[in-house]
């Protein structure tokens, strides 16, 4: 079988050919170099690749127990973003601040992903520290859009993105504070899961805003992403926040066949993701999803969710305080970047103003000033109340008996690297997706065309924990738009 | 001018800041261990260090001594608080920020009884708070010329903090305060609580208002306190020192100082403080503390029996002195002692007698503590019974007791091996006494004359003669017997 044959088959049947001896155990592996190769580097590369192991991945990949472990990823290679704590590889958040860091421990993502395994040749490219939806924040440079590399990948997570877009790998991870999965999937026509917060451990996720964050998975298809989702999710000891909930079969609905797959589904669509300024050509592509899903049964209705439109205020106060925070330990003394200055005080302002970048930067101190004495009960306690709401409201959808929401997952497609200078402008292209990680209910990005060539994302929203629901109505909308999805 | 004249007319008010070092065999937040003492850096793991990507998992053990030690204070211990992150700079603070709690502590409301008032009601500080912290490591400036080292051993130790209401009036005060809460902790076995060792720290607000006043003066802090009777001496100080600037006209300035102990002064603290923002918010990473009414309910069943309920019992039980009591209760390891040996003895009032007198003057000496001491309970409760029984005299007693810290044998088989049981056999004192006479006899004479009062020289010669052997009550009878 040729490399390009073999990434083009789901990762599940690859796997388990590798199991079955009916394809060599690194031949995923190999293909997945060679396609790395032609894609990533060189002036007209992608650089969405910034650390490799591929001595490590092909010792893993020739130490796979295939009589008798149970292997769902058995020699596949999965990409790994750059702020998931890996031994063999440097975890730096695409910072200079943790140049050449590699950490004494791994994330409980990664061990999971071993122990199916998996091998891990690649660590990913993103904006640094996650801030930012364009992998423009990076400080090993951009990453640019598989299709129109003038164009963004999207970001934080663009890196893992390109990769899974371009067909390097199957499946990347990825991590969510706002958007962070969902709109670079989006961008790069690939699907994007964002689990429900404490599905997944944050446990070696270098955190950017602890009540936000979560690990996301990257598909190329929607059985990609489940079976990557599968194997990471679950209660860790080892993260307070990872709630225990039985983790379902999320492939079972894989071939639930018959006319009507979704009979018995409720849809609902907000009105509030569907403002009369949305893009008319996106809207169309839209429709066209929605009508694919009422020929599958699912009852489609209207519904609102009136905070939505206070998710970016909330979001960017809530993120960068918990941000302003969870950076405060890179400061010179015992890892990373240390510059030296006058005494302490001025090694601090050395190491931080040399080591972070300017988005970071500015949420460091935008979070520093809402939580500050005489301006936290008007920020931070306030967005923690409009918070609850934007909550409450998603808490009320699901209760009326709506299973998933339907919405698209950014407001435009990807933009031109540099377009962006406005850092509002910025935020606004997760305009549909803060609400999620605010909410944190389980959501995800699967392609439904594309527009000039470039690819638009439909989200589908599911209540907490119910991302087997999620997962069936993506699974039957993907059947349905077949190639629809990529034209 | 002298202190007395300085703070006539004004009133101390004082608050206390005390952290406990809870007695857990991890920190707070992680595995790593808490022991004390080893290399720097040994007892470091990637949550203590800080690294990115780890996280806080609470170490239960320590809620349920941060628990033990509220309920020993009297506080209401909620079913819901919540950790918080206090931020700040500093090497020694690996996160950039500390794990603790804020406006939502583990316990309110309680109080330490100092002692009773003159109309008999109780005196007692109010307990504000007790929150449960994680500790910070330690910054070594003197070992490296040039260089600041870091030991982050302490690192995410776990603390309890214990913050008075400002109930405190006098130095005194604020001593009695201190003995009975570390008597508590002690008691209720959460914390070494060695202000020596650095597992009990104390800091003091203090403030001075004119007698009559309501108004809370302008506060200080004193830091670097580490012992009791230099929180003592540097309140006096700093008191007088406030009431000095208020006569003066002059205004109290919010700041840190410190005790220099070897100097005996207060001083400002270099670094101004009072302008800290420390930014807490609810900690993301740790859900609320939520503890069951049924298991705080448990835990205040379990509890050690507190020192006033003991001494209250001891009173009643075993009918002592409320001096004795105090004496006996001062550590639990003692109290226990004492009740083991009374048990043993069946006689509660020698023994208390024995345990305060012989016991520990002998412990002062070996060094240790009441339980190492190589005299065992039983041992001790024979050797009180022979004396009871008097077969062997007080005097007798001591020198058996004297025999067996050196040697473990029968208490009465060491009596007969050297002579020390007490004879009350008539010939053998009869003859005894008609030597002392025949030696002493212008004393004889006189005695049997009718001159009383040489009686005890007379009985004492028959003693020495018995060395000590002779049971005095029926040398005294005898000779007795003899006059007129």
């Amino acid at each position: 079988m040729s490399a390009e044959a073999l990434l083009s088959r789901p990762a599940a049947d690859v796997a388990a050919d590798i199991v079955a001896g009916r394809v060599p155990r690194d031949a995923a592996l190999d293909a997945s170099l060679a396609a790395m190769d032609a894609a990533n580097a060189g002036p007209d590369g992608l650089n969405a690749v910034l650390w490799t192991d591929t001595p490590g991945a092909r010792a893993d990949a020739a130490a796979l127990s295939l009589d008798t472990g149970d292997l769902p990823l058995a020699g596949i290679p999965v990409a790994v973003k750059d702020n998931i704590a890996t031994r063999t590889m440097p975890t730096t958040c695409g910072s200079k601040i943790l140049e050449g860091y590699v950490s004494p421990f791994e994330a409980t993502v990664i061990a999971k992903l071993r122990a199916a395994g998996a091998v891990l040749p690649m660590k990913t490219n993103m904006d640094e520290f996650a801030m930012g939806s364009s992998t423009e924040n990076s400080a090993w440079g951009i990453t640019r859009h598989p299709l129109d590399h003038t164009r963004v990948p999207g970001g934080s997570s663009g890196g893992s993105a390109a990769v899974v877009a371009a067909g390097v790998t199957r499946i990347a991870l990825g991590s969510e504070t706002g958007g962070s999965v969902r709109q670079p999937a989006a961008f790069c026509g690939i699907v994007g899961v964002k689990p429900t917060y404490g599905r997944v451990s944050r446990h070696g996720l270098v955190a950017f805003a602890s009540s936000l964050d979560q690990v996301g998975v990257f598909g190329q298809s929607v059985d990609d992403a489940a079976l990557g989702l599968q194997v990471i999710a679950g209660a860790d000891p080892l993260d307070s926040t990872s709630v225990s909930v039985p983790v379902p079969d999320y492939r079972a609905s894989r071939e639930s066949g018959g006319d009507k797959p979704l009979d018995g589904v409720v849809v609902g669509l907000p009105e509030e993701y569907w403002p009369d300024s949305l893009d008319a050509r996106m809207r169309e592509l839209l429709d066209r999803a929605v009508q694919r899903l009422i020929a599958l049964g699912a009852d489609v209705r209207k519904v609102s969710l009136p905070h939505t439109s206070l998710a970016i205020p909330v979001y960017y106060i809530v993120a960068p305080a918990e941000a302003s925070s969870n950076l405060a330990r890179f400061d010179g003394v015992r890892y990373g970047l240390r510059v030296e200055g006058d005494g302490l005080r001025g090694m601090y302002e050395a190491t931080r103003s040399q080591g972070f970048g300017p988005e970071v930067t500015r949420r460091i101190l935008l979070g520093t000033y809402v939580l500050s004495a005489g301006y936290y009960d008007a920020y931070y306690k306030r967005a923690m109340a409009v918070r609850r709401l934007i909550g409450d409201d998603f808490t009320k959808v699901f209760a009326s008996g709506v299973h998933v929401l339907f919405t698209p997952t950014t407001p435009t497609t990807a933009f031109v690297a540099g377009s962006k200078k406005d850092p509002y402008e910025m935020y606004m292209s997760d305009i549909f997706t803060a609400t999620a990680n605010l909410a944190g209910v389980p959501a995800m990005s699967q392609p439904i065309g594309r527009i000039d060539g470039l690819p638009v994302g439909g989200q589908l929203l599911a209540s907490h924990f119910d991302e087997a629901t999620m997962f069936r109505v993506a699974y039957a909308l993907e059947r349905a738009l077949g190639g629809e999805a990529h034209s | 001018m002298s202190t007395t004249n300085v703070t006539e007319g004004y009133e101390m008010v004082i608050g206390l800041e005390v952290h406990c070092q809870l007695k857990t065999r991890s920190k707070l937040f992680s595995a790593a261990s808490a022991q004390f003492g080893d290399a720097p850096n040994a007892n470091t793991d990637a949550v203590c260090l800080g690294l990115p990507g780890a996280l806080p998992v609470l170490n239960k053990h320590a809620i349920l001594l941060a628990t033990r030690a509220s309920l020993g204070l009297e506080c209401t211990v909620h079913e819901v608080s919540v950790f918080a992150r206090k931020h700040y700079f500093y090497p020694d603070l690996p996160k950039g920020y500390q794990i603790s709690q804020f406006d939502r502590p583990l316990a309110t409301g309680g109080k330490v009884v100092i002692g009773t008032h003159a109309d008999g009601s109780e005196k007692y500080i109010g307990i504000t708070r007790v929150h449960v912290e994680e500790d910070a490591g330690k910054s070594v400036h003197d070992r490296f010329p040039g260089y600041s080292a870091i030991d982050l051993n302490r690192a995410g130790t776990p603390l309890i903090e214990i913050v008075s209401e400002p109930d405190i009036r006098s130095a005194a005060d604020a001593g009695l305060y201190l003995r009975a809460l570390k008597q508590i902790i002690e008691y209720t076995d959460v914390s070494d609580a060695s202000m020596e060792e650095g597992s009990l720290r104390v800091d003091v607000n203090i403030s001075a208002r004119p007698v009559g006043h309501q108004a809370f003066g302008t506060r200080t802090e004193i830091k670097n306190l580490n012992s009791f009777s230099g929180v003592e001496r540097s309140i006096e100080i700093e008191f007088a020192r406030h009431c000095s600037v208020l006569r003066s006209g002059g205004v109290i300035e919010q700041r840190t100082m410190l005790w220099d102990g070897h100097k005996g002064e207060v001083r400002p603290a270099r670094a101004k403080e009072g302008s800290h923002d420390y930014r807490y918010f609810p900690e993301p990473d740790l859900p609320p503390l939520v503890l069951s009414p049924a298991w705080i309910q448990e835990q205040r069943e379990t509890l050690a029996e507190l020192p006033a309920a003991k001494r209250t019992r001891f009173v009643s039980q075993y009918g002592l002195s409320n001096h004795d009591v105090e004496q006996l209760t001062a550590t639990v390891a003692l109290a226990d002692q004492f009740e083991a040996v009374a048990a043993a003895s069946g006689n509660a009032k020698r023994a208390a007698n024995w345990m305060l007198g012989v016991v520990l003057a002998a412990v002062k000496v070996q060094g240790g503590d009441v339980t190492s001491h190589p005299v065992s309970v039983a041992r001790l409760g024979a050797l009180i019974k022979l004396e009871e029984s008097g077969a062997v005299s007080n005097t007798a007693a001591k020198q058996i007791f004297a025999i067996l810290e050196r040697e473990d044998a029968e208490p009465s088989a060491i009596a007969e091996r050297e002579g020390l049981l007490q004879v009350s056999d008539d010939s053998a004192l009869v003859a005894w006494i008609d030597e002392v006479l025949a030696e002493m006899p212008e004393e004889a004479a006189r005695f049997i004359a009718g001159e009383k009062k040489l009686q005890g020289v007379l009985v004492g010669a028959v003693m020495k003669k018995s060395k000590g052997s002779a049971d005095p009550k029926k040398v005294n009878q005898l000779l007795g017997s003899r006059i007129g």
